[in-house]
């Protein structure tokens, strides 16, 4: 089924959830997509919990509590969100609309695009060891999405986090598990940390304190593991790896699509924001100009100067007249109508 | 103040550093190719050196923050640090470092 709004938003940080707003005040519809389980991007995933001193206004504001008000904002509007997919491919359809799939096999038409996708998607820091895609899926599983598989497997779980340690515990219960970590100490849930020593204590598990050296595929389908703690090298045999060393971001599919890059940057213009391709925006950290700042503050302003020219693709016949939100009476009807 | 960077492809690079500045902030302002994707609030690991082991204990030691996010790095060795919670100062003129892999 495709689904049909305005606007698709790549990204759901500060500045792809303020574009929403910017753009609902001009009676503009959107879709957000991001490969997070959840909204706030950068804010919500790398330092929920930090203070943020430069927005406008507030003197200190967490990037938990600026994602949660931003989402607040917007929610008059009633965005419709895609989370945990990415956009896979986009494609122009005769009526100059685009047509947006994703990785979950979501399709959306849309008159315009608008990239707010900041140092690109985040998905699985993977180990730099060359080759070692051949591995990846079979052996090795940067996420666990079919537990069943799993079931009386021999398996090395790396990391010292919470997805680490939650699934040591979790799959101790039906396989066995081998915990690595470079240190005896982990940055996880206190629950989660006692529950692991506990299980180590009763045998259940085993834990190893080193580092991945290299892997090697073995003729019997699993893999060998060569491990080094400072100059101590073990060998282990596995059916599976789960390495959790977190998230890093990158540009992904978008690197494809034809548009003016920039040191990986998208080149836009600075009056509408657009990119080399029509009806194509970017905005806020993954965009690029003479000047540019990448702060929250000047991704805001983005969004509404490039709200302005995305009103005429969505509004081709209509006159935009300038309202602010202190005097129209049809914002404010909209904007207190939650 | 001299800065000398080994990249990560081996070549070597002699910057000027300042000590208003963080050593990530050199580096990555002086062009050398480093990711450093967070900005420098220490949320993220990529901006993973190598100290020399001359240089190790004349640094700011590490902090609990750091030590956690050195935990998302690979091949991280006793002299592993991230370049972007070192404050630069007068006394690391001729400090000399590697830029660790990924």
């Amino acid at each position: 089924m495709i689904e049909k709004t305005d606007v698709v938003i790549i990204g759901a940080g500060p500045v792809g959830l303020f574009a929403i707003f910017e753009l609902g005040l001009l009676n503009i519809s959107c879709h957000v997509i991001d490969n997070l389980d959840k909204p706030g991007g950068q804010c919500a995933e790398l330092y929920p919990e930090k203070p943020i001193y430069d927005i406008p206004s507030r003197v200190s504001i967490s990037g938990q509590e600026l994602t949660d008000d931003l989402l607040a904002q917007a929610k008059p509007f009633k965005p419709v969100y895609h989370l945990s997919q990415q956009v896979e491919k986009i494609e122009k359809l005769e009526s100059n609309e685009w047509l947006v799939m994703t990785s979950l096999n979501q399709t959306i038409q849309a008159k315009c695009i608008v990239i707010a996708a900041g140092a690109g998607s985040f998905v699985p820091r993977k180990i730099p060891i060359k080759d070692i895609e051949q591995f990846e899926e079979k052996n090795i599983l940067y996420a666990v999405r079919n537990k069943s598989i799993l079931e009386g497997k021999k398996l090395l779980i790396v990391g010292g986090g919470d997805s680490a340690l939650d699934w040591t515990n979790e799959l101790s219960k039906v396989s066995n598990v081998t915990l690595m970590h470079r240190r005896k100490e982990f940055k996880a849930s206190p629950d989660s940390v006692s529950k692991m020593l506990e299980l180590e204590k009763d045998k259940k598990i085993n834990f190893l304190m080193g580092q991945i050296q290299n892997i090697e595929g073995l003729d019997n389908g699993k893999i060998k593991i060569v491990t080094k703690d400072n100059e101590e090298v073990t060998n282990f045999e596995v059916d599976y790896l789960l390495p959790f060393f977190g998230l890093k971001m990158e540009l992904g599919p978008i690197a494809n699509w034809g548009l003016n890059l920039n040191q990986n940057l998208i080149a836009v213009d600075t009056e509408k924001f657009e990119t080399s391709v029509k009806s194509i925006f970017a905005i806020g950290d993954i965009n690029t100009y003479p000047g540019k700042l990448k702060l929250i503050l000047s991704g805001f302003h983005e969004a509404a100067l490039m709200a302005q020219e995305c009103f005429k693709y969505c509004y081709p016949d209509k006159k935009n007249i300038f309202r602010y939100t202190t005097s129209s009476k049809e914002l404010q009807k909209k904007l207190t109508s939650i | 103040m001299k800065i000398l960077v080994t990249d990560r492809e081996g070549n070597n690079h002699v910057l000027k550093g300042d000590n208003n500045s963080t050593l990530m902030e050199i580096i990555r302002d002086e062009g050398v190719d480093i990711e450093a994707a967070c900005g420098g609030c220490c949320a993220c690991a990529t901006c993973h050196v190598y100290i020399d082991e001359k240089w190790v204990n004349k640094l700011n030691p590490k902090d609990d923050d750091e030590e956690s996010m050195l935990d998302q790095a690979f091949d991280v060795k006793k002299n592993s640090r991230l370049s972007c919670q070192i404050n630069l100062n007068d006394d690391l003129d001729g400090l000399k470092l590697e830029l660790a892999p990924e």
